[in-house]
């Protein structure tokens, strides 16, 4: 007998994954990237070409100008990469009072440029670090990664960011951890503690970590099937489905742009090429000038029982 | 037929099918003992781990490897703990090295 698909898992509960507002209007800037991580689920790495130019920027900025989004998400690859990245982030920064770029950190290394901009922009910054172990980290990033990570965080700390409120610190830092192979990540609370601890002792501050569960999408995926873990991996998240972390997947919030304009209802489902649709079944664009309309179905795959797993980690 | 199969440890609650009662207030108790309290999950894990290696339960020693995994620990922190175990094992062997030695001393001249 077939396992069910997370369609049906959900139809079994009785629920249904549907738009709310979407509030966050996340950009994928593209694929390109400086490093090539093991759990990476959009594959991005060095040479990759998909990288979103400055039109299709122009057409974000006037989405992002006519509907009122809380927040923006600037992601990729490494966005650093992108040669047109400073139009962007000054264009986006007056249309949301909640800015954050994402960053894997190495990425961000002698760029004093783009660091004053998104300083003085108030952009919070998302920075990915899978462990505060360093083999654990190397193994997903390579060698040598992790104390240059830890260098970076320096940085930003003297910088401002990740001071907490009342250090003049509006400059958010939030750290991304993911784990390094095929199982679950550990819960928020113990996780934020092992890493204040751990970083603390390298005199090194942030505000908040969030744990997200690998998606067996792009090349996690390649390395489940090589590794021979597919199977189980897959097992795991199924057997931890958690009804009760549905309603606040962030599917239901986001208006995710990919690199072409494409849009999406997470960056997962753009690894997965499943579009974000209209109530009629089209696909959106950004130049079309809205974003997802409330109420309009998601489009599910397996991969999205890593957002359901536990605790829920979207 | 494998007296150890990894898919086997999925069948462990089959051991209440018969006395349930039993397993129950087993299982209860287990799951009592790995809640968090004055020690982290994380810490109760990795003592597991080391007792099911110390005991060589291949079925403990995979599912504590990945409840390791899984509560944050690395391989630093498991190999450690292999370590103690491997300590505490060899130590309680030698030991009773004493026993044999009072023997010796009391039968030989
Ligand atoms: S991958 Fe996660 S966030 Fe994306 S559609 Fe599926 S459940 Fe929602």
């Amino acid at each position: 007998m077939s396992e069910a698909t997370f369609a049906e898992t959900l139809a079994a509960h009785g629920l249904a994954l549907l738009k709310a507002k979407a509030d966050c209007l996340q950009v994928n800037v593209g694929s390109l990237c400086n490093l090539s991580c093991g759990h990476c689920h959009l594959e991005a790495r060095p040479g990759r070409t998909e990288v979103m130019d400055r039109a299709t920027m122009d057409e974000v900025l006037a989405l992002a100008r006519r509907a009122p989004f809380a927040s923006v998400d600037v992601t990729g690859g490494a966005p650093e990469l992108n040669p047109d990245i400073a139009h962007l982030l000054l264009g986006l920064g007056p249309c949301a009072p909640r800015r954050i770029f994402r960053t894997n950190l190495l990425a961000l290394e002698g760029r004093d440029d783009l660091l004053g901009l998104l300083a003085d922009g108030g952009w919070g910054i998302g920075a990915s670090l899978p462990a505060v172990n360093a083999a654990q980290v190397e193994g997903v990033r390579g060698a040598g990664v992790f104390q240059r990570s830890l260098e970076m965080l320096r940085v930003l700390n003297a910088r401002g960011y990740g001071q907490g409120p009342g250090q003049g610190g509006r400059l958010e830092l939030h750290l991304v951890s993911n784990p390094g192979g095929a199982f679950l990540p550990p819960a928020q609370g113990p996780a934020t503690r092992a890493f204040r601890q751990a970083l603390g002792r390298q005199g090194i501050a942030f505000d908040s970590l969030f744990v997200f569960a690998n998606v067996p999408l792009g090349r996690f995926r390649s390395w489940l099937e090589r590794s021979g873990n597919l199977e189980a991996y897959l097992g795991l998240l199924r057997q931890r489905f958690n009804p009760e972390v549905v309603c606040g997947l962030m599917c239901r919030s986001i208006c995710s742009v990919g690199w072409d304009g494409r849009v999406y209802d997470c960056d997962f489902n753009q690894a997965a090429g499943l579009p974000c649709l209209t109530a009629e079944g089209e696909t959106l664009h950004v130049r079309d000038g809205h974003g997802p309309e409330q109420g309009a179905a998601i489009l599910v795959g397996e991969h999205c029982f890593a957002c359901t797993a536990g605790s829920g980690f979207t | 037929m494998d007296y150890y199969n990894p898919l086997d440890l999925a069948k462990f609650g089959d051991i209440g099918k018969n006395a349930p009662e039993a397993a129950n207030k087993f299982f209860a108790y287990y799951g009592e003992v790995f809640a968090e309290g004055a020690l982290t999950e994380r810490e109760k894990a990795l003592i597991a781990l080391a007792v099911a290696h110390a005991v060589h339960c291949p079925y403990c020693i995979d599912a504590y490897t990945n409840t390791c995994l899984e509560k944050g620990s690395n391989a630093d922190e498991m190999t450690e703990a292999v370590h103690v175990a491997a300590a505490i094992s060899g130590g309680a062997t030698l030991v009773h090295g004493v026993q044999m030695r009072n023997i010796l001393d009391k039968k030989t001249l």
